[in-house]
Formats: C-alpha cells, sequence, structure tokens
C-alpha cells in the first residue's frame, strides 16, 4: 500500500510540475463547452436564399415578404433570368432558388393552384430538404390565409417533451462533455506510459517490485481525479450557463461519469501498451477516437438512422451509452433501473479493455 | 539545396523506421473515411411510434395502418394507455406518441373539429422536428383523403413545389460528407505530425545536435515541413481516389486547382503544427494544443452543423478556421465545378496565412537556447 502511494504521489508531481498542460488540461474543457453550448446548433436560420420572380404580381410579393419574415430565410438576391441561376450558385452562398412562373397569381386565384419551382443547392442534401420542408409549410400557411385551399377539420397539436423550446444546447452540452472526457482521458493515460517508454525510464519502473497492476492503478488514479474535476466543471456550465435541468440524482449522475472516465482511461493505457512513443500513441488516441467518437455517438447525427453495420460498430462505442445515460439522468430525471442496461454495457466493456490492458502489458523491454 | 534535402531524408526515415507509423498513417484514415461517411445523414429513418387509440374505430384503424405501413416509422405499440407509452418513451423505446382522441371517428364523419396529438421526445431537437415534420404530411394526407372520398371533388391544392435538386439530384448525403472527412483527416494527419515533431527533438534531446549544425533556420524549417507536405498529398490523393472510385462522387473542377488549393492549405496546416511545435516544450503540451484546434476547427467548419444558424460572434470566428475555406473549396470544386475566380477569396486567405504562420514559425524557432 505505501509503495503504491509512493506511486500515484510520483504520478502527481509529474502532472503537477507542467504548468502548462494544467492550464491547457483545465481551462480548454471550459472554453470548449462554453464555445460549442453557444454557437452550435443544427437548426437552420437565415439561410440565404434568392428570387427569380416572372410575375411581379401582389401575390408573389406578397408571398416573398411571408418568406422573408419567416425567420429561416433571407432573401438576398433578386435575379432577373435563368441564366444567373448557375452563377449564383457556384459564388456558393445561396442555398436555393424560388422561381416564381408568369401566371403565378392568376393561376392562384383562377384555378386555385400555382405551381413554384424550387432549386435547391443540393450539395448539402440535408439542409436543402429541410428548407424545402420549411417553406412547404410557410406556403400551406399561405395559400389557407388567402383562402385558397379549404381548411380541414382534423388539427394537429404537437408537443415537445422534455426539451418544449426545442434548444439545442440539451444536445450538445452531454455530447461536447462526453467528447472531452473521453479524449483528455484517453490521451492523458495513452501518452503516459509511452512517455516513460521513449524517455527510458520505463526499465527503472520495471525493474522495481511494484507489479503490473500497482503500475497501471498508480497511473490510472491521479487522472481519474483530474477527469472528475473535469467532469464537475462540465457539469456546473451546463447546470448555471446553459440552464441545462438536473431531473435526476446527483449520485447515480456522479458513478456513471466516474465509470466512464474509468472506462475511457483504461482504453488510454490500452493504447499506450500497443505503441512504442508518444507520437503514435498520440495519433492512436487522437485520429483513432476522435472522429468515430463525434460521428458515432449519436452526438450529432441520429444512429438509429445509420446502416445496420455501423448500428454494430456504433454498440462497442462507449460514448454512445455514455450520452444515452447522461441524458436521460439530467433530462428524462429516470432511475437506475431505466438505464441498468446501459450501465452494464459499460461495465462489460471496461472489464474487456481491463483483461486486454493486462494481457498486453509487458513486464520486458523489447 | 542539398542541406533541405538531407533534412527532408532524415525525417523520412525517422518516419518509417517505426513500424506502426505506416499503418497509422495511410491504413487507419482511409478505413474511417470508407465508413464514417455513412453516419451523417440527417434523414430519420426508423422512427419509433407508439399509438394511443381511445377511439377503436375503422377510421382509427385506417389512419394507424397508413402510419405503419410508411417507411419512415416503426410501429411499437397500439394501446389506449398514454402512460404505457410515456414509460416506453422514458426507456428510450419510443420516440413518438401519436393520441388518436375518442369520438375521432363521429366527429370526423359529422364535420366537427376534432384534434390529434403528437408528443415527440425532443430531446434531439432536430430528430423531433424531422419525425413530427413526417407524421404531419401522413395526416394531412389522410384528411385529404377522407375528403376525396366524401365525394367534394376539386380538392384544391393550393401551391404545389416543384423541387429541382442541383448538383445531386439523388440528395445522396455522401456526396456531402466524403470530401469533408477527407478534408478532416488530411488536416488532423498534418497537424499532428508536424505539431509533434520539433518539441519531440527538444525532448529527446536531439535538438542540441541539430542546432550545432551550420544549417539555416529557414533550411530547417522547410526541411521539416516537406516530408509531412509529401505525405499529406499521397494521404489525399489515396483518399480521393476511394471518393471518386468507392463512393462515386462526381468530380466536375479541376483536379489541378484541388491539388494547388490542397498544397498551400497544407503548407498553412503545417506551419500551425510547426508553431505550436516551437512554442511547447514536451509532447504532452504540443499534443493538447493541437488537439484542442482541431476540435474547434472540426467543429466549426460548417461541416456538421451549418455556419449560417450560428450567432453573429461565432460565425466570426469561424473566419480564423482554415477548415472552413477548404471545405468551401472541396465542395465547390468537386461537386459544383466552381473555377478559380468563384474561390478567389478562399485562395488568397489562405495562402497568406501560410505565409504569415511559417515566417512566424521560423522566426520563433531558437537555434540557441
Amino acid at each position: 500500500m505505501k509503495t503504491f502511494l509512493a506511486f500515484v504521489n510520483k504520478e502527481f508531481k509529474h502532472i503537477f510540475r507542467d504548468k502548462r498542460t494544467l492550464i491547457i488540461l483545465f481551462g480548454m474543457p471550459i472554453v470548449l463547452v462554453v464555445l460549442f453550448g453557444f454557437a452550435i446548433t443544427t437548426e437552420i436560420n437565415n439561410a440565404k436564399i434568392a428570387v427569380l420572380d416572372y410575375s411581379h404580381d401582389t401575390y408573389s410579393q406578397k408571398l416573398q415578404h411571408k418568406i422573408a419574415s419567416s425567420g429561416y430565410f433571407d432573401i438576398t438576391d433578386n435575379l432577373q433570368s435563368n441564366s444567373q441561376i448557375e452563377g449564383i450558385f457556384r459564388k456558393g452562398k445561396t442555398k436555393l432558388v424560388l422561381v416564381f412562373p408568369q401566371d403565378f397569381g392568376k393561376d392562384l386565384v383562377n384555378n386555385k393552384h400555382a405551381k413554384i419551382q424550387v432549386i435547391t443547392d443540393a450539395s448539402d442534401p440535408n439542409t436543402a430538404n429541410i428548407l424545402v420542408s420549411y417553406l412547404q409549410a410557410v406556403f400551406q400557411k399561405f395559400s389557407a390565409e388567402e383562402g385558397v385551399t379549404l381548411q380541414s377539420n382534423l388539427d394537429i397539436k404537437t408537443r415537445m417533451m422534455y426539451n418544449p423550446e426545442n434548444k439545442s444546447v440539451y444536445m450538445f452540452v452531454p455530447g461536447v462533455m462526453t467528447i472531452i472526457l473521453m479524449l483528455i482521458s484517453a490521451m492523458m493515460t495513452s501518452i503516459t506510459i509511452a512517455r516513460e517508454k521513449e524517455l527510458g525510464t520505463m526499465e527503472i519502473l520495471l525493474v522495481s517490485p511494484l507489479k503490473p497492476i500497482v503500475i497501471i492503478l498508480g497511473k490510472i488514479i491521479p487522472y481519474l481525479v483530474l477527469s472528475m474535476i473535469n467532469a464537475i466543471t462540465i457539469l456546473m456550465l451546463g447546470l448555471f450557463v446553459f440552464n441545462m435541468p438536473m431531473e435526476g440524482s446527483y449520485l447515480l449522475l456522479f458513478v456513471e461519469i466516474l465509470l466512464f472516465v474509468l472506462a475511457s482511461l483504461i482504453l488510454g493505457l490500452l493504447i499506450s501498451t500497443v505503441s512504442n512513443s508518444q507520437q503514435t500513441a498520440m495519433l492512436l488516441s487522437l485520429m483513432g477516437l476522435m472522429l468515430p467518437t463525434i460521428l458515432l455517438s449519436g452526438f450529432i447525427f441520429p444512429i438509429s438512422s445509420m446502416p445496420d453495420i455501423l448500428q454494430w460498430i456504433s454498440h462497442i462505442i462507449p460514448a454512445k451509452w455514455f450520452i444515452i445515460i447522461i441524458k436521460n439522468i439530467m433530462l428524462k430525471g429516470t432511475g437506475f433501473s431505466a438505464i441498468a442496461f446501459e450501465t452494464g454495457i459499460m461495465v462489460l466493456i471496461s472489464v474487456v479493455l481491463t483483461i486486454m490492458t493486462v494481457k498486453k502489458f509487458k513486464i520486458r523491454l523489447e | 539545396m542539398r542541406k533541405i534535402i538531407f533534412i527532408v531524408q532524415k525525417e523520412f526515415r525517422q518516419i518509417f523506421r517505426n513500424k506502426m507509423m505506416k499503418p497509422i498513417l495511410f491504413v487507419m484514415p482511409i478505413v474511417q473515411l470508407a465508413v464514417l461517411a455513412y453516419t451523417a445523414d440527417f434523414t430519420v429513418k426508423n422512427i419509433n411510434i407508439f399509438i394511443e387509440d381511445k377511439d377503436n374505430s375503422g377510421l382509427s384503424k385506417s389512419l394507424i395502418n397508413k402510419i405503419s405501413t410508411s417507411d419512415n416509422f416503426n410501429l411499437v405499440e397500439v394501446s389506449n394507455s398514454f402512460t404505457e407509452g410515456f414509460s416506453k418513451v422514458e426507456k428510450n423505446e419510443v420516440d413518438v406518441i401519436l393520441s388518436i382522441p375518442e369520438h375521432f371517428n363521429r366527429n370526423l364523419k359529422s364535420n366537427k373539429k376534432t384534434e390529434l396529438s403528437i408528443s415527440a421526445d425532443a430531446i434531439n431537437g432536430t430528430k423531433a422536428g424531422i419525425s413530427i415534420n413526417y407524421l404531419q404530411n401522413l395526416i394531412v394526407q389522410f384528411s385529404q383523403e377522407l375528403v376525396a372520398k366524401k365525394g367534394v371533388k376539386n380538392t384544391h391544392s393550393g401551391i404545389e413545389i416543384i423541387q429541382r435538386d442541383w448538383y445531386n439530384p439523388s440528395l445522396d448525403y455522401k456526396y456531402f460528407m466524403v470530401p469533408g472527412v477527407l478534408v478532416l483527416l488530411v488536416t488532423m494527419i498534418a497537424l499532428f505530425l508536424s505539431g509533434m515533431n520539433i518539441v519531440r527533438e527538444k525532448e529527446v534531446g536531439t535538438i542540441e545536435q541539430l542546432n550545432v549544425t551550420p544549417i539555416k533556420k529557414y533550411q530547417f524549417i522547410i526541411g521539416k515541413l516537406l516530408p509531412f507536405l509529401i505525405i499529406g498529398l499521397i494521404e489525399f490523393t489515396i483518399g480521393l481516389a476511394v471518393a471518386l472510385f468507392w463512393f462515386k462522387v462526381p468530380f466536375l473542377g479541376s483536379i489541378g486547382l484541388i491539388y494547388i488549393f490542397t498544397t498551400v492549405y497544407l503548407i498553412l496546416i503545417l506551419g500551425i503544427g510547426m508553431f505550436i511545435s516551437t512554442v511547447t516544450d514536451t509532447q504532452q503540451q504540443a499534443m493538447f494544443l493541437s488537439w484542442f484546434f482541431s476540435v474547434i476547427f472540426i467543429l466549426m467548419s460548417g461541416l456538421l452543423t451549418p455556419i449560417e444558424s450560428m450567432p453573429e460572434w461565432a460565425q466570426n470566428i469561424t473566419l480564423f478556421n482554415p477548415i472552413r475555406y477548404y471545405v468551401e473549396v472541396i465542395r465547390m470544386v468537386m461537386l459544383k465545378g466552381s473555377g478559380f475566380p468563384s474561390i478567389i477569396n478562399n485562395f488568397f486567405i489562405i495562402s497568406g496565412s501560410a505565409i504569415f504562420i511559417n515566417l512566424l514559425a521560423i522566426w520563433n524557432y531558437k537555434k540557441t537556447s
């Protein structure tokens, strides 16, 4: 026990000696959460669109006014002819061009049926689709108001559960927290053993009477403490700066965070045991983890829409389970029983990673 | 010139002496490109729906039938208890609940107003919005069919949208995503390699040996930069081949233009890495700094979320984000066939910053300690 404490102490000294790393370590998560909490949203507002109006009648003017005041669109250009459309798309800012045909108003009043051509810049298909559905809603409202279509007897009332104001912060705070915890924990530990190897101090550790498990635990505990401090900072920012609700139990949340950080730390250790220099350790932990964590965790893109193979792969990404767990506890306030399955999987992943790490950990130099 | 070549040779040997480097540099990114390009699709499929049917009539059944046979929805259960559906939402088994009220059939047949309600799990607001939108469309269709059946002819359709999707008529999301992921991978490789390079020589102590050689500062930086530039370009070429031949992403613009821009862009990224490398003392610090910048660059590049939706100040920050300019250019040139005049702004911003940051790195690198 005493040797173990001495070892932990040594690790802490390594960390605290390097003031710059400490600043980066604690400052970075704060900057990232604040930046992304305010900046990132998947909603689309103020999309730049252009109008090509061949009709120039009151209806087309009214409709344009309606579109501009919807908040989704920003009419930036009035085109004069078809030939200008190509050019405006190539310049890259315009998302969509609306073409009113010559008889737009007449058709709408006389035949109760008018056509509008909507040309989208589908090089971003997502934005294109969402914008067209926004337009559809504006058109429907417009034609009902102008008495062109019959009002239906069927009303639809919608309710956004857990997130009535539809804030994307609810998505991004858990997501950013997961990414930061995952990467910092995995990176920090992966580089620490690789560093001892590169600088030659690993040999000293190996000839010492410390057992491999003691070395591993001693490497994990200091970083576990640091990561928990980071987690608490991010949580406080979420609660007090972004007004995230906290419906569930703090204790449960704390335990789950601990479990996730532990899994990430062990993953970092595993990476460090297979890599032979700090550079390979870093490339593996950064290149190997960053994009999969962002893209396969359900942070931005819903997993249920992905191809089956990717859905299977996403099952072994601890970040995916952790994001589900935080959202459940914080936003839905569910108890342990609702997230027992997800927790079980995280435990399983940690156990498998630990076994792999202990097996891979070599007590001899090559 | 010969001195530069020696440095280049030394760097190449150092990189490839490490057996793990080749797979990390060339296999891992390409696998990621091939896999991750499939993730980013906002088309919402497999929405799990729970229907609370209090009416239990022929009409409500035909609405349920319409929903369950549509491609986007996955009917989990029909029951008359809302709480049952709600507990399923808590367990993440259900995304949307549709409630059909009592007397749904009677009210509609007698032309009375009746109200359906949709409750969606809105933690992922975008997904919820899109799901509700799909469901509303289905219901509107259903009610129009109903009106048509009643014999009211001339159902007015109001304004009809004729949608033309340029540059990607099949609305294939991969066309959008593949060039973007390619940009990210090339950027990360270049930034991480160069960011940890000089600082490694500092940490291991070999920088002393380099400092006592008669090599000039600029020769040293150029010699360090060239190998990574070559690796970056090879990486880009492999990735581009995957994009064109595996994903069949169209390439409308000029290949030469893309390579010129990529080269300038890589010089900028490598310069940033070199600069990080000269201001830090340990590889760990360099790594954290490179990581910090790459997370910001990636999430604020407009690759995953639209820049237009960001608040004004955040949009201004993206003006300092090199990935943003490169993502714009690669998409414009590949998918739209834009020529040099359309990307001239981006070109000058990137090349200007490249010159600036590299001069800064040369200036900041001190041969004396």
